[in-house]
């Protein structure tokens, strides 16, 4: 096990960190001002990769695909808060969860019905593709250096708004006090509509850029939001520091428990068995994370105290 | 007799004679779509005590219905090729034998929801509901990765296994005994209901802070319902895997726990025979909009849609009232 | 000197900066009732919290019959005897009056362990919830749902699942809040005969019912208490006055 390797591994991790961390931090957010648990965040992501595909495909142009995913996941995301999710705010969470499934399934097989069954495919930018050499000689690919930076990038904008702007400051207040903004003469409706676009557009970007990694297709979007929602679970339900701090730590476990602790077994097994109950382990590993976290911390690592 | 009662023995006359109907009319076909529909309303009968009366949103249901299945299947496969479960430090042999099946599968789904509740009921709300779904994942994950028992492509069977004095290959028959499970389960969940454990559970999910001001603990309440909860839902597990000859981690998915709960709104919640109602309707909805169209699902989706938003009470809150009779 | 029912032995509890219990010391003897009053604020449910269980004092103890409960749980105080009654009522809503009344005797029986027989078939429980309806006069009302009951009477179900418990202290947390004249007289006087089955500590904002209940009252003022005393005692209270009951008194 080289050092070289590790800390590819390293990166690699924060990748899938960073990409997390765009999806939790809409959800989380979603969920501190309007106390709405949505499992349709997954399908936003999804619409945001088949964006990103359908137009870079017929432009060539993988900016405006990035700028089509944005446009798309905000507008679907608008949408949808208009048409539907608005009418579940009072509601109880067992409503709000059967209301954004039955989402999914519309979603989901609307994009089937739309695209087909096969994946779409969504070509890295030719600026983009190739290895670049790190300093100490590591050489990584050019395209996932640049999600890392995009990621931190936005994360970055995202404390910006919110801890410097109006709308920022709106967003806290309602975290704290739904009367209050309303008696500040804040527009609550249209603060709420705002709020879920901006998480939708995190997540078709999100969407977008990880699918020129992966395959563009139906059902991609489920998975990354159950780890996103592992994520602010461990964070802490409405915090984004937490949903950053949490993304992070289960990129990471998620990958460097893949590539050692099969390795790790290796000191106790025979070699076929050691890869196969370490890649057994490491499958659950992030899900151990989270009820470590929990026994510790029940609100998560930055939530409010129950 | 209330129309409730009246409504609810209808229901069951209706499970009992219309598979018998079928099969004298020559459709084994729908009597494998009847068995489907009462295996699934048994395990969303379990998922009603977490959920209709303990008011536990469980998104994770799928781990003990899985976990039934997958006993079903472990067994069975070393029944089959004949090679014992494990030597050391006893040996275990496989079985073909479902009572045998079915009490390993209660005692293990028992066992995990114990230790899943016991994390999971330390939280409420939102997170109870995305950690029980991440506990779902996780053992979706597991089961994929598990590659002694068939990993992704799951594990075949090839003959269904055997119920003393019935013989379960034949459709008819194996129906009658899901049947017969069914209505035994609902017995005692009914009794349940109105047990003093029942009125207990109830009042924890209505007013926790009087449950324990009278000096009961409401959480020691919650975690035994979600115990007896994944117990049920793993029985379901071992019989689903039984009528299909076939286990994968399909049985662990998180779509599996999110159409559980469906079941249970759309025929009606905190209803003993909402799941049921629920079960067979999707199935039988599932069978004919899926014949007319491959995306059926949003169908679906709008039907439960404008459930979630316009008829909380679901089926037979429609046809009855909404409100639940408690006596 | 006999010694106190429920007892709370310099008990604080900071949130912050903010002091809501400071180094209070509240005593409830047999046969009374001790009445806590004080400004919006003043720390009274924090305080009643503390007592219960639900919160743990940053120091301090608090005892009942002598023992030292302070790390005990809600629950298991209930079982060693304390009865409370909560201010927003905390009620089974969609569960019929009787039904509220015998969770309240099968918490006081203890075992909840019973999954088959049903619960109101069991004779032992329908009489002691029963017998509570009676004393608080909602025995007709048994069968009603308890959503369909009116604020009053909810009140007075409150009452009812506390006195199932038989305990041997009660904590009331304003039991007059929201009753009509007529509501609250009625009460007064049955509490009035109460205080003979079980001291109670009353937390209540309604002033004529203090004073025409209370054997002490204890003033509570940013966390601390600043008077204890009869009725008269307190009303001549300089601090008191200052403090609280202006012009009031």
């Amino acid at each position: 096990m080289s050092l070289i390797l590790l800390i590819e591994q390293i990166l690699n991790g924060l990748q899938f960190g960073i990409m997390l961390f765009l999806m939790a931090a809409g959800l989380t957010l979603i969920f501190g001002v309007m106390g709405l648990i949505n499992l349709a965040h997954g399908s936003l992501y999804m619409i945001g990769a088949f964006c990103a595909a359908a137009v870079a495909g017929a432009t060539g142009s993988f900016l405006l695909g990035l700028i089509a995913a944005l446009a798309g996941a905000a507008i679907a995301g608008a949408l949808v808060e208009l048409v539907v999710i608005r009418r579940l705010y009072t509601k109880d969470h067992l409503d709000q969860v059967l209301a954004t499934f039955a989402l999914i399934l519309i979603f989901s097989e609307g994009t089937r019905w739309l695209f087909g069954s096969f994946p779409l495919f969504l070509d890295i930018p030719d600026a983009l593709s190739g290895p670049v050499t790190l300093p100490g000689g590591i050489e990584y690919p050019l395209y996932r250096l640049t999600l890392i930076i995009v990621g931190l990038l936005v994360a970055a904008g995202l404390f910006l708004l919110i801890s410097r702007t109006r709308l920022g400051i709106q967003i806290r207040a309602g975290e704290n006090d739904r009367e209050m903004i309303a008696a500040l003469g804040v527009d609550i409706a249209k603060l709420y509509t705002i709020v879920f676009a901006l998480g939708a557009a995190l997540a078709g970007l999100a969407g977008a850029l990880v699918g020129a990694i992966q395959s563009v297709q139906v059902g991609m979007g489920e998975p990354v939001l159950i780890l996103a929602f592992v994520v602010i679970v461990i964070g802490g339900i409405g915090s984004i520091k937490g949903a950053l701090i949490g993304a992070i730590l289960v990129g990471l476990t998620d990958t460097l428990g893949g590539i050692f602790l099969p390795e790790l077994m290796k000191l106790f097994f025979s070699p076929a068995t050691a890869t196969s109950i370490g890649s057994s382990i490491a499958s659950m590993s992030i899900y151990i994370l989270m009820a470590a976290v929990l026994v510790l911390r029940p609100t998560g690592l930055f939530g409010a105290r129950a | 007799m209330t129309r409730e009662t009246l409504f609810n023995s209808a229901a069951l006359a209706a499970l009992a004679l219309v598979p018998l109907w079928a099969h004298f009319s020559g459709e084994p076909f729908t009597v494998t779509l009847a068995t489907r529909a009462v295996i699934l309303a048994l395990a969303a009968v379990g998922l009603h005590i977490a959920l209709g009366l303990g008011g536990l949103v469980s998104l994770g249901h799928a781990v003990f219905f899985g976990i039934g299945g997958y006993a079903m299947g472990i067994l069975a496969h070393h029944a089959q090729t004949y090679t014992p479960l494990m030597e050391w430090p006893f040996v275990i042999e496989g079985t073909k034998s479902m009572p045998v099946i079915w009490l390993v599968a209660v005692v293990l789904s028992s066992v995990v929801a114990y230790f899943i509740g016991l994390l999971s009921l330390r939280t409420s709300g939102v997170y109870f509901i995305m950690i029980t779904l991440a506990f779902g994942q996780m053992f979706f994950f597991f089961a994929i990765s598990w590659s002694a028992y068939g990993g992704e492509d799951g594990l075949s069977i090839y003959v269904r296994n055997g119920f003393p004095g019935v013989n379960t290959l034949v459709p008819i028959q194996f129906y009658a005994l899901c049947f017969v499970i069914l209505a035994a389960v609902m017995f005692f969940a009914a009794r349940l209901q109105r047990s003093p454990f029942g009125l207990a559970l109830n009042a924890a999910r209505q007013a926790p802070d009087r449950v324990e001001t009278v000096g009961l603990n409401p959480m020691r309440l919650r975690l035994i319902a979600f115990v007896l909860s994944g117990a049920i839902t793993g029985l379901a597990g071992a019989l689903f895997a039984d009528l299909n000859r076939f286990v994968s981690p399909t049985m662990f998915s998180w779509q599996m726990s999110g159409e559980l709960i469906i079941f249970i709104i759309l025929g009606g919640l905190g209803r003993l025979y909402g799941p049921v109602v629920g079960a067979v309707v999707f199935v039988a909805l599932e069978h004919i909009l899926g014949d007319l169209s491959d995306y059926w699902h949003i169908y679906l989706g709008v039907l439960l849609l404008g459930v979630v938003l316009f008829a909380r009470g679901g089926i037979i809150g429609m046809l009855l009232g909404r409100e639940v009779a408690h006596d | 000197m006999t010694e106190a029912i429920l007892a709370t032995q310099g008990i604080s509890k900071s949130f912050g900066a903010l002091k809501a219990s400071d180094d209070v010391s509240i005593d409830l003897m047999a046969g009374e009732i001790h009445a806590i009053i004080g400004p919006n604020g003043a720390g009274k449910s924090t305080l009643i919290k503390q007592i219960c269980g639900g919160l743990k004092p940053d120091t301090g103890t608090v005892k009942l019959l002598g023992e030292d409960v302070t790390d005990l749980p809600t629950e298991l105080r209930a079982r060693a005897g304390l009865g409370r009654t909560f201010q927003i009522s905390a009620l089974a809503m969609e569960d019929t009056v009787l039904q509220n009344a015998v969770l309240g005797a099968l918490g006081g029986q203890g075992n909840p362990w019973r999954f088959f027989k049903p619960v109101l078939k069991d004779k032992d429980l329908l009489d002691t919830a029963m017998e509570a309806l009676e004393r608080v006069g909602l025995q007709d009302h048994a069968k009603t749902r308890t959503a369909e009951l009116s604020h009053g009477q909810r009140r007075q179900l409150e009452v009812a699942v506390a006195l199932t418990l038989k305990p041997k202290a009660f904590v009331m947390d304003e039991p007059m809040a929201g009753l009509g004249t007529e509501g609250s007289k009625r009460l007064t006087e049955f509490l009035g005969d109460l205080r003979h089955q079980a001291p109670i500590l009353l937390v209540e904002h309604d002033m004529d019912a203090v004073f025409a209940l209370a054997d002490r009252i204890s003033v509570l003022v940013y966390g601390k208490v600043i008077a204890t005393g009869t009725v008269e005692e307190i009303r001549a209270n300089k601090d008191v006055r200052d403090a609280y009951l202006g012009d009031e008194a």
